[in-house]
């Protein structure tokens, strides 16, 4: 990838430990932002945010509708609404029907973010119950982004990444220790 | 949903046919979330090329309506918030049951589960019958939908949790008939609501309120738009009335944001100035 806009991280049931164990280490002068989308439960907006900015110096903050989306942050994804982004890379918000049974929908973000950033991307599906994030992974690789899986093997519930594997061309398979060299490997 | 073979081109045409041809403006709306629509609905319809996609929508009235009310996002549920009802309960509509009518416009009203649920707060606190509500939407389908006060039986269990989490006390089940896959609210719910098309972009200011409330229809306007939609609340908005907006939206950064004060915890603002 020739230079990073946007990292995108989705993640269901088992992706909290991962998030946990991969922030800490990833340097604090990366020049794209990190967008988190993880399934939630809806109603325990504020905790996710403040619980992830104690394993980092980053700025890690709750998106807000509308927000202009900035290099060296660590954006959350807000529960209970799909979280879209728009060509002018601000954040939008978008109460419409659940996806997979989720909202936030994984593959609402990985999508538009796909047709915004196209080459320009890279987006991580995490460990998870569900087949949310593979459409989405399916549109970053046609619009030339890099999709990235954990490693199965390594995830607490291997389903969503393994199905991500078996639908769609992933560039890269990583270890849960590799995540963060990886992201700090980026420019 | 994929790739999607709507382009970011060729939602602009759309978007400038419905405005030259239906005088609907959606022009001011953020594109991503009416691109997935679009893309949505050219998918379900199994459009078979954009030219026909869009000859369709030019030239038969009954798709058009289709198209607009596809594009335009209708998910609503009964005390969505249940901490936001609890606060209209507890602090808001008593201190608004002092007027000797209460007037409240739900702009963006769906169909129809928030008018209900206020209905049902107001009936509680026994302010039901001096109150009225302008239940507004750009949509006529969904309005009609509203005012037959009829919701699928399958979301009750739902409602009901959401209700007694926003401090309701009655049996929930008291306020429907059970009719095979329906719960049909009781007629006296609607007594006090006039659902009416209004279409924030484009209509202006038809009354005076003491509470205007408006939930998740903002996110999908750009910041010009929002502007311009708040300063519509604001002269319809009575000195001292209050501002409801959804859970993730502000009057922050707008232009009347001086004069509003916000209530602790809630997406709720009282006009002060
Ligand atoms: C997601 S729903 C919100 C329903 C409800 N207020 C809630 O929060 O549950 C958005 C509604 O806004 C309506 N809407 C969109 N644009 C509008 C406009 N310009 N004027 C009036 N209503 C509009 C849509 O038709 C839709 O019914």
């Amino acid at each position: 990838m020739r230079k990073c806009k946007a990292f995108i991280i989705g993640g269901s049931a088992g992706s909290l430990e991962v998030l946990l164990k991969v922030l800490p280490n990833v340097r604090t002068d990366i020049p794209f932002p990190i967008i988190i989308v993880v399934h939630r439960k809806h109603g325990t907006d504020s905790l996710l945010p403040a619980l992830l900015s104690t394993r980092t110096e980053l700025k890690v903050k709750e998106v807000d509708e509308k927000e202009e989306i900035k290099a060296g942050t660590v954006y959350v994804a807000p529960s209970d609404y799909h979280l879209l982004i728009e060509q002018n890379e601000t954040f939008s918000l978008d109460y419409s029907e659940k996806i997979n049974y989720s909202r936030p929908a994984i593959d609402a973000t990985f999508q538009t973010a796909a047709e915004v950033y196209n080459t320009k991307l890279a987006c991580l599906l995490l460990s998870g119950s569900n087949s949310d994030g593979v459409n989405g992974l399916k549109c970053v690789k046609s619009w030339g982004g890099t999709t990235l899986i954990q490693d199965p093997d390594s995830a607490q519930v291997a389903y969503m990444p393994a199905q991500a594997q078996l639908n769609v061309a992933i560039d890269q398979v990583l270890m849960i220790e590799d995540i963060a060299e990886f992201i700090n490997l980026l420019s | 949903m994929e790739v999607s073979v709507i382009t970011d081109e060729h939602v602009e045409i759309l978007l400038s046919d419905l405005l030259e041809q239906y005088g609907y403006d959606f022009t001011g709306y953020s594109r991503a979330s009416i691109k997935r629509r679009i893309s949505r609905i050219y998918a379900l319809d199994r459009a078979l090329s954009f030219a026909e996609f869009r000859y369709m929508i030019l030239n038969d009235q009954v798709y058009f309506k289709r198209f607009v009310e596809q594009i335009t996002v209708n998910v609503t549920e009964m005390f969505r918030d249940p901490s936001f009802f609890r606060k209209l309960r507890e602090e808001v509509l008593p201190k608004l049951g002092t007027y000797p009518l209460i007037r409240i416009w739900l702009a963006g009203c769906s169909t129809g589960e928030e008018a209900y649920s206020i209905s049902i707060i107001l009936k509680e606190l026994n302010l039901l019958h001096k109150s009225l509500i302008y239940a507004t939407d750009l949509n006529p389908t969904v309005l009609e939908k509203a005012s037959q006060s009829m919701f699928a039986i399958s979301q009750m269990q739902q409602y009901s949790e959401n209700y007694i989490l926003s401090g309701g006390t009655k049996d929930f089940s008291s306020y429907y008939t059970a009719s095979y896959s329906l719960a049909k609210f009781d007629d006296e719910l609607k007594r006090r609501i006039v659902f009416s098309t209004h279409n924030l972009v484009s209509d202006h200011s038809f009354n005076e309120f003491q509470l205007i409330l408006c939930r998740n229809v903002l996110i999908y306007f750009n910041r010009d738009l929002q502007h311009n939609v708040l300063d519509l609340f604001d002269n319809s908005l009575d000195e001292l009335g209050y501002l409801a907006l959804g859970s993730k939206e502000t009057v922050e950064f707008s232009r009347i944001s001086k004069r509003y004060k916000r209530l602790p915890g809630e997406k709720i603002w009282r006009k002060v100035g």
